[in-house]
């Protein structure tokens, strides 16, 4: 049953005829740019080179590159067609969970682009880029006010870049006591991400799987159990994937201390408790923060992001270059690692300056009270959620508070022909983006939706009756609604057996005939 | 608060919907000595107007390229933007998207993406290439990674033209991956003899071109000799805009490119968001980091994109992964991708024409300066300048000029006897004025 | 007539001699899913009883194949490189991955027969 905020109601499944162009009213194809650009076309004039002698060392391009052109007005109509084809949070609810889909103010947009910043050369004298390395120091205060914790890297790229930081300083923290020969193992739960595994086993660490208890949580005994002498860290999400609050943090966080080992704290979920809990608090020792997520830095179609890392006292020496310094009246970046603890450099130049820009404007809009309301009204809309499906679906973990995110699986789906899949897929023709589907692993065709706090009531009350009209249809027996799904998309299902059996990467001229 | 759409109404039917008497009762799991009782000592948030006028008091502090005769490159290069880039790469459905998950949805993004693929393999002379990584030295290291899967071997061999920060870039990551690198002394004449050094220890030789020092080198007798002894060679530019006009290094045998993709469509930005490349041939495609877009069919057997490949990646193969990155830098490769439309296969070279142009206009300027030579038998659009004294006080000198006339060598590269280097880069943007302006500053300084 | 035995990885051993033929179960595809590449050993590879010799893709997940014997590669199936999905369509038969020269037939006679690898699965 649809809520009359609903400006449409429900319409019926009628697919138009086909159509000459294969367009669907403003639904417009669009072929690939090698289709229609041509190597001679372009959108850029530019004058002749001045008629000097080339200093090439006889190694000029001989071979024509096969580059497609377009004039400006072709590409402008290439491009916003493709991205017609998209869903966005400006268009609607992106219900991600661990990816936290919220608005993305513009004025962070306008500010990352005054020329000041965005004309500036990482290698320009420091004496003329002063104002940069006060915002890169300005938003080192703020982070490390943020976590409690006393020293941050900025230059990580990304969540999983600032994930290899952090075990990065952690390796270096135990080689410079004497045990980098025997600390070789780093406990992970069940329900971590990906990253975390892969981040370890990049360091050449190996991974311990450490089990969580009934409720999704995980107990400090049973991380005591799987504690030794061997063990490097542990690498903690919290909030946890499963959109719980780790309740026995700081007792983990003690015994991993106790046995020598450090707390890494994957920071994807510091959106449930930015402004409201610190996690310097909880006793953790490096954690990176998402600014594409918590401090809402545009998620791009998959980046450009940034992942600052936190360090406690005890990692802070280890921090990478460069850092951000203050001498005197004047601010200066220390680039070189030597003559320091520090473990080195990763990244050519000082990290993603336009986003630190983007996420600094945003908690400078919102300041340290408006954070803390944000973070409490991602967790009320989340439960809100929870509360309004809990009839209808089923939690993995009972029917407790969430945090920012609600994790459901789909025990409620058994004999009804529909999977998770098939639901996310119905989803796309109510016109929403799907929740992550499959995510965490321990919960069985798992559902993560995280809502966000920039959703308006009417907003999360549509998206709740929508998806209980779903559900009850599912449980009626309409398999077909779910299987056949979407129909309404610019696409319907992809297959995507067919793209990994035999890749096709790259547009390629067809062979004549 | 403008971001924030529920009212104190709200929140009470919300809360009255949950069961809960208020928002704190939804932490109950979080330890209570944790919970703040106070606001955090930081500023109360500022209007829109306030928060712009912040920034740009410290944007005034800050000397941008556009206001100095500039000559700043070293890995990262002002070159002109076409409007419309930005334009369209601040479109919604590009902006505020997420990775493409959900192809259905998102055929925009993957369709962009599959297109950057073709066009990365086009320029770099390689039969595949990813959907982007973070930036070029963080490309460089993660092919280091690769080919130590390849080969299972792992050691590295460091050419000293590669980029100084792209080499500790290299150098950290190994040394914590338990892995060896072999680093070359700092090479300005390209004079090294990289060769002699290529044995069956080595997993890999990374070289650049337009080197660090702007040199360009023939990579083919190196490839040749890395394939005698069963390495790969990974060749490294910080220059895209050079492959408009040089030979590509996939066709000088190189296995793995990677590089810089900012100075196509990417804006300075005081060093990122950058946008890194990368590319291989079809049957290392497995041990490829990254994500890829591939081509498909839907239920209705119309071509459509994907993500594809996805196996060997973190989220599936957690700490068997061929890398742990999971964001690529995919607003920043549409920027490339359109800028590149853009300028087209003509334009591109005609661009890269002026850009060599316009470096050595001025470097046959600098040949009648007394006190300061040009070091360089070739370049592109960047070439080192040895000048009588400090490189580095002399560029602070030339910026009271006005004119930002490069990087001095010992920024990079401290404590090597290189103090008296400063590499120049000139590009489209630089004028008649600029050159001349370079000049006299520099006459003036020495 | 070969004969046929079964691990509780659910790798298949049909024993031809001293030449073992090594694939997965029909159950084991079943649980795949589509399989879209398979990594094998290059010949001469010796391979440990219980140790990862193989690695099979499916579009959403990548599964380790554990020897059930140990031995050295004496043959690839190398029409999985063009068609993997015969480990789908045909998993006992063209879909089978190496063939190696076992030395030790206990290893072989420990494994299940057909009746234990079918109550096996009763269990599951």
């Amino acid at each position: 049953m649809l809520d009359k905020t609903s400006a449409l109601g429900p319409i019926e499944d009628d697919r138009a005829p086909a159509t000459f162009t294969g367009n669907r009213g403003l639904d417009q194809e669009e072929p690939l740019l090698f289709e229609i650009g041509r190597v001679d076309a372009t959108g850029v004039d530019i004058d002749d080179a001045a008629p000097v002698g080339t200093r090439l060392g006889g190694l000029e391009r001989k071979a024509p590159i096969g580059l497609a052109g377009l004039t400006e007005p072709e590409t402008m109509r290439h491009y916003v067609r493709l991205s017609r084809k998209n869903y966005s949070i400006d268009a609607g609810l992106y219900p991600l969970g661990s990816c936290t889909m919220k608005h993305n103010p513009r004025a962070n947009e306008k500010i990352a682009r005054l020329a000041g910043f965005a004309d500036l050369h990482p290698l320009q004298p420091q004496s003329t880029a002063q104002g940069a390395l006060e915002i890169m120091q300005t938003l080192a205060d703020w982070l490390t006010t943020l976590v409690n914790m006393p020293a941050v890297a900025l230059s990580p790229k990304a969540g999983a870049h600032g994930e290899l930081c952090g075990m990065m300083a952690i390796k270096t923290a135990i080689a410079a006591k004497g045990e980098g020969a025997t600390r070789n193992v780093v406990l992970i739960p069940q329900s971590a991400h990906g990253t975390n595994p892969a981040t370890a086993a990049l360091l050449d660490f190996s991974v311990r799987v450490v089990p969580a208890a009934p409720d999704g949580t995980l107990r400090a005994e049973t991380v005591r159990e799987h504690l030794g002498p061997d063990v490097a860290a542990i690498m903690l999400t919290n909030p946890n994937t499963c959109g719980l609050f780790e309740r026995e943090i700081i007792e983990i966080a003690e015994a991993v201390h106790e046995a020598g080992g450090y707390f890494y704290c994957d920071g994807a979920n510091f959106n449930a408790i930015a402004g409201v809990a610190r996690p310097g608090d909880f006793g953790v020792d490096a954690m990176h923060i998402n600014l594409h997520k918590t401090f809402s830095t545009p998620h791009g179609g998959g980046g450009p992001g940034a992942g600052p890392v936190v360090f406690s006292e005890r990692l802070a020496p280890y921090a990478p270059v460069p850092f951000v310094r203050r001498v005197g009246e004047k601010l200066e970046l220390v680039e070189h690692a030597e003559g320091t603890e520090s473990f080195g450099r990763l990244t050519a130049f000082h990290g993603q300056m336009g986003m630190f820009l983007r996420a600094l404007a945003y908690m400078l809009g919102f300041g340290a009270e408006g954070l803390a309301q944000g973070s409490k009204d991602a967790v009320l809309s989340a439960n809100y959620i929870r509360a309004s499906l809990r009839d209808l679906m089923t939690q993995p973990f009972g029917d407790r508070p969430c945090m920012h995110e609600v994790l459901f699986d789909d025990a409620w789906l058994h004999g009804t022909g529909v999977s998770t899949l098939d639901f996310a897929k119905a989803m796309i023709d109510e016109g929403y983006h799907p929740m992550t589907i499959y995510f965490p692993l321990v919960a069985h065709g798992a559902m993560l939706i995280e809502p966000t706090e920039s959703e308006s009531k009417a907003s999360l009350d549509l998206f709740i009756a929508t998806l209980r009209d779903l559900a009850q249809s599912a449980k009626a027996g309409d398999a077909p609604r779910f299987t056949g799904a979407p129909r309404l998309a610019p696409r319907r299902r992809v297959d995507e057996t067919r793209a990994a059996r035999k890749p096709v990467l790259r547009w390629e001229e067809k062979a004549a005939g | 608060m403008r971001y924030l759409p529920l009212s104190d109404a709200d929140r009470s039917t919300m809360l009255a919907t949950i069961g809960v008497a208020s928002i704190d009762d939804l932490y109950a799991d979080a330890p209570t000595n944790t919970l703040l009782k106070a606001p955090l000592d930081l500023p109360r948030g500022k209007s829109e107007l306030d928060v712009e006028r912040f920034f740009e008091r410290l944007a005034a502090r800050n000397t941008p390229a556009s206001r100095a005769s500039f000559f700043v490159g070293a890995g990262a290069y002002k070159h002109h933007i076409p409007a419309s880039v930005d334009h369209l790469i601040q479109r919604s459905e590009f902006l505020t998207s997420y990775t493409p998950y959900q192809p259905e949805i998102s055929q925009g993004t993957l369709q962009y993406l599959f297109e950057f693929q073709t066009q990365v393999a086009l320029l770099t002379g390689m039969e595949v290439a990813n959907a982007s990584m973070y930036d070029g030295s963080t490309a460089t290291a993660e092919a280091v990674l690769m080919a130590h899967r390849l080969t299972k071997r792992r050691k590295a061999l460091l050419s000293g033209g590669l980029h100084p920060h792209y080499a500790e870039v290299a150098r950290t990551i190994s040394r914590l991956a338990d892995d060896e690198t072999v680093s070359m002394a700092p090479d300005v004449g390209a004079t090294e003899d990289l060769i002699a050094r290529i044995d069956d220890t080595l997993s890999c030789v990374v070289v650049q071109t337009p080197d660090f020092f702007g040199n360009l080198r023939d990579l083919t007798k190196i490839a040749e000799a890395c394939h005698r002894h069963g390495a790969l060679l990974i060749a490294v530019f910080t220059e895209a805009v050079s492959l408009g006009l040089v030979a590509p290094p996939g066709a000088m045998g190189a296995d793995i490119v990677v590089g810089e993709g900012q100075s196509i469509g990417n804006a300075l930005n005081f060093g990122g968001p950058y946008v890194g490349l990368f590319a291989t041939r079809h049957e290392h495609l497995r041990q490829m980091p990254g994500r890829l877009a591939g081509e498909s069919v839907d239920a209705d057997g119309r071509r459509s994109f994907v993500l594809t490949l996805s196996a060997r990646e973190q989220h599936i193969r957690r700490d068997k992964a061929t890398s742990n990155i999971c964001t690529n830098s995919g607003l920043c490769a549409l920027a490339f991708a359109i800028h590149l439309t853009l300028l087209g296969e003509a334009g591109l070279r005609r661009l890269a024409r002026v850009n060599h142009a316009n470096a050595v206009l001025l470097a046959d300027m600098l040949a009648g300066v007394p006190n300061a030579q040009v070091l360089n038998k070739s370049f592109f659009n960047e070439f080192t300048l040895r000048v009588k004294g400090d490189a580095g006080a002399l560029l602070e000198k030339m910026a009271a000029r006005g004119v930002l006339a490069g990087v001095p060598v010992s920024r990079l590269l401290p404590g090597q006897g290189l103090d008296d280097l400063l590499i120049v880069a000139s590009t489209e943007i630089n004028t008649d004025e600029d050159r001349a302006a370079f000049v006299d500053a520099l006459k003036e300084s020495l | 007539m070969t004969d046929c035995r079964y691990s509780k990885e659910h790798e298949y051993v049909l024993l031809d001699g001293d030449v073992a033929t090594i694939g997965i179960t029909d159950y084991a595809q079943t649980q795949l899913g589509d399989i879209v590449f398979v990594d094998l050993p290059p010949i001469g590879r010796k391979i440990d009883k219980g140790k990862e010799f193989a690695v099979i893709e499916s579009v959403k997940a990548a599964s380790e194949v554990y020897s059930p014997v140990s031995g050295e590669v004496v043959e690839v199936n190398s029409e999985l490189g063009e068609t993997p999905a015969l480990v789908n369509d045909d998993p006992l038969g063209r879909g089978w991955l190496v063939r190696v020269h076992t030395s030790d037939r206990t290893e072989f006679d420990s494994l299940m027969d057909e009746a234990a690898y079918a109550d096996f699965l009763k269990t599951l």
